[in-house]
């Protein structure tokens, strides 16, 4: 049923073929500025690269990811041929023409901005624009997967919607929604200036703008990693979903509480009021929610596959599992980076616990960890899963796609757990070099070491990962049969027509949005005494 | 399901979800803007709705009394990039004629012979903003001041337009291959001092930031020593006697001499 292979495959090649050169960048800094290498002469070299892997890692991979797949679910959820394949194609060159346009900038060392921007800091205007129109083709793709989906609702009247694809759409809008503060930020506040109509701005406005993107971009990159767990995890382990109710509740709960906690990310900043940090502070507390209730259903549909195999007892179920399939492998992996990473995070979103770690190295290891680890492992597994019905060639080397997993895990940990460590100890975030003859440094040096060498082992996975891909197109042709997503154990036969449709849940996130950012945005856009002089980046 | 109505009050899921985020709001704005201001002892607010405006963000001012003002003159000059960068011709005629005056001590074609600053090529917003701060005292010196309070706005702009347009001699620079102290490349980092070259060229330009190649020694140290002993206030937030403070001397030595060593035709400026 996957009539648009070719494009579901362009956006996943081009997605790791980037992420293979960002990955490559990340290792470089991890070891430029560790005591195994000597001071940079030139720190812009250093931000430079923070740029291009940032911006590869935040906005192009992750959005070309849950692009490709989001167009494979709807062609194998739906089982309909995608509408508008052409428009289809026409963002996927938007997003891969922004991604060059944003990029160009960024090499020549005229961007310089960091992915995410810091004005009073401003760039090329080139580097914005790629950027923009690397959301705007993302936007087609929200509006062809509320089409497709609205296309198969008139087709099935009264058809529970495949969970799939009503996560994907969820996703979809969670993204569409949540990217237009920084397409205001862009548009109203950093263009003008960068294109030099005018020469100051109001960084603390954009600072709020950007955090209404900021936090819900994570949960946009989380959700194809979601949908992984809910509807290819228990059917490659050979179990069940749990409950598809609860995995629906799940979603929407994300797509409600995901954007208005954004402000956690601006607490230090004096522009907002300390009652609004609060609320956001509360609100992030509730998305842990539907983390928390994932976690639950997918741990009880891996025990129904444990016990469908045979495992008996308390814990004789988790014996029994099959581990050497990379799926469970994979799945495991990620929920224990979830475990570490988003215990982190409660850190972060507490007011008063986030003034001991802001701005320091912990933060820096807290979304590597989440992102880089809990998230991207699972990417690799939709792309194993996804591999075989896109080329139509089997993936046959388990044991090198075991090892490229159990790599990522390791890497991911050795880099993570020092950074953290080193953020408790005070060690700023975004900087070129440390002196770490200093006696105030050097308790951090040997850390900074281990974390490095865990950046080498990522690259060896990542490229391990390549590998394995890179493999799986020289096989014989075989046929991959019918793609399958996972069946719950009560198949839904009705479903409440507000689990089986979006409307009330977007309408619940834009209220949100409204009361818990329309002041500070309102307060702050008024207000005349605001602006500061720019301050251009490899230009004068 | 196709005909069960969503947004309606005989929707349950309608009307607990919408229920719910509404009383969530309720309860936090309210413990975020009423309660948690008021458990905080020190501050004392005049009612409610001043709590809640604090809460919000509101600025205020908390005190009844003037602000301090400190007892030295601030530079109030506000620049901006691109400002002054495409003066017409005009402008670079006018600043050549009352540029006459400054050739004693600044050299006839802007090469300093005197350890005064060279400011042949030299940016215009350097020049304006300098020129503007001795008129207004917020930067004092006996031999520019009585020169600064005869030019009006217009003046300073032809100047600085005029030493702008001049090209950048190279002098002579016999030690220029000397290495670069550290001091300059990297900085201290853990003193809160950024590489010279981010805000003076090498690496980044900033707005206001004059180029240093080439410049007197003496001129460079003796604007460093006075930066870190309080003489000289003219730098906006402080940001060169912040760096001036935490140098040692010889630091500041090693940095005079460097940057009166290098040629100032190699300033590498990354223009747009």
């Amino acid at each position: 049923m996957l009539s648009n292979k070719r494009l579901v495959l362009a956006h996943f090649l081009l997605a790791f073929v980037l992420f293979g050169v960002a990955l490559l960048l990340g290792a470089w800094q991890m070891y430029i500025r560790s005591p195994l290498h000597p001071w940079l002469s030139n720190p812009e070299l250093y931000y430079r690269s923070l740029t291009a892997h940032g911006t590869v890692m935040g906005y192009a991979f992750p959005t070309l990811i849950a692009m490709g797949f989001g167009y494979a679910i709807s062609q194998l959820a739906l089982k309909q041929p995608l509408v508008g394949p052409r428009w289809a194609w026409a963002s996927f060159f938007l997003v891969a023409g922004g991604a060059v346009v944003a990029m160009i900038p960024v090499s020549l060392g005229w961007a310089s901005v960091l992915y995410t921007f810091y004005p009073p800091l401003i760039a090329n205007p080139l580097f914005y624009i790629g950027v923009v129109l690397l959301v705007v083709g993302s936007w087609i793709w929200v509006a062809l997967m509320s089409i497709n989906l609205r296309v198969w609702k008139r087709a099935n009247p009264g058809v529970p919607v495949p969970l799939a694809m009503f996560a994907n759409v969820a996703g979809s809008y969670l993204w569409g929604w949540t990217a237009i503060g920084a397409a205001l930020e862009v548009l109203l506040q950093i263009l003008p200036v960068a294109l030099g109509f005018k020469h100051t701005i109001d960084a603390g406005l954009s600072r709020v703008f950007f955090s209404w993107t900021l936090h819900a971009i994570v949960y946009f990159w989380l959700m194809p990693t979601y949908i992984a767990y809910y509807t290819i995890v228990p059917r490659a382990i050979g179990g069940k979903l749990y409950s598809d109710t609860m995995a629906r509740i799940s979603f929407i709960l994300f797509l409600v509480v995901a954007m208005p906690i954004g402000i956690h990310h601006v607490f230090a900043d004096p522009e907002v009021g300390a009652g609004f940090k609060f609320i956001h502070s509360a609100f992030t507390a509730l998305v842990a929610l539907p983390t928390l209730l994932t976690v639950f259903t997918i741990c009880a549909s891996v025990e129904i596959a444990g016990r469908l195999r045979g495992g008996k007892g308390i814990f004789g179920w988790l014996k029994v599992l099959p581990w050497q399939n990379p799926i469970m492998l994979a799945v495991a992996f990620s929920f224990v980076m979830l475990g570490f990473g988003g215990a982190g995070g409660l850190i972060n979103m507490s007011y008063q616990l986030d003034t001991t770690i802001h701005n320091t190295q912990w933060i820096t290891g807290h979304f590597h960890l989440i992102f880089g680890g809990a998230i991207v492992i699972m990417y690799f597994a939709i792309a194993y899963d996804l591999w075989p019905h896109l080329t139509g060639r089997a993936l046959t080397d388990l044991r090198l796609m075991r090892a490229q997993l159990w790599l990522w895990f390791i890497g991911m940990i050795v880099t993570t757990f020092p950074w953290h460590w080193v953020g408790i100890l005070g060690m700023p975030r975004r900087m070129a070099f440390f002196d770490y003859t200093s006696p105030e440094l050097q308790p951090e040096a040997i850390s900074v070491i281990v974390s490095a060498f865990g950046g080498f082992i990522l690259v060896i996975s990542g490229f391990m990962f390549l590998a394995v891909l890179a493999r799986g197109m020289m096989t014989p042709r075989t046929q991959a049969g019918e793609y399958r997503f996972s069946v719950a154990v009560h198949p839904p036969v009705r479903v409440p027509v507000a689990l089986n449709s979006h409307g009330l849940w977007v309408g619940l996130m834009i209220a949100l949005t409204l009361t818990n950012y329309a002041f500070p945005i309102f307060d702050l856009a008024v207000r005349k005494d605001t602006s500061v002089p720019a301050v251009y980046v490899g230009a004068r | 399901m196709a005909s069960e109505p969503l947004f309606s009050r005989r929707n349950p899921w309608f009307v607990i979800s919408v229920s719910l985020t509404a009383a969530l709001v309720l309860l936090v704005a309210a413990l975020g803007m009423i309660l948690l201001p008021y458990a905080q002892k020190d501050i004392k607010f005049a009612g409610i709705w001043d709590a809640i405006c604090s809460a919000a963000g509101v600025p205020t001012a908390r005190s009844a009394s003037a602000p301090i003002e400190p007892g030295f003159k601030t530079s109030d000059v506000v620049l901006t990039s691109g400002m002054l960068s495409h003066p017409p011709a005009e402008s670079i005629g006018r600043g050549a004629t009352i540029a006459l005056q400054c050739a004693i001590c600044h050299g006839p074609s802007g090469v300093s012979q005197a350890q005064s600053p060279n400011l042949a090529g030299q940016y215009a917003s350097v020049v304006f903003k300098q020129l503007q701060d001795f008129k207004s005292g917020a930067r004092v010196n006996a031999v520019m001041t009585p020169f600064a309070v005869k030019l009006s706005d217009q003046d300073m702009k032809d100047v600085a337009a005029y030493y702008a347009y001049l090209p950048r001699l190279p002098g002579y620079h016999p030690a220029s291959d000397q290495p670069q102290p550290r001091i300059v490349i990297n900085g201290a980092p853990l003193r809160g001092i950024a590489p010279c070259g981010s805000c003076h060229g090498r690496i980044d330009n900033k707005t206001g930031s004059p180029w240093l190649e080439g410049q007197s020694a003496v001129y460079i140290r003796t604007q460093l020593e006075m930066f870190a002993r309080g003489d000289r206030r003219n730098d906006i937030s402080q940001q060169m006697r912040n760096v001036a403070r935490a140098m040692t001397p010889e630091e500041i030595q090693q940095a005079a001499d460097y940057y009166a060593s290098q040629s100032p035709t190699g300033i590498h400026t990354t223009m747009r």
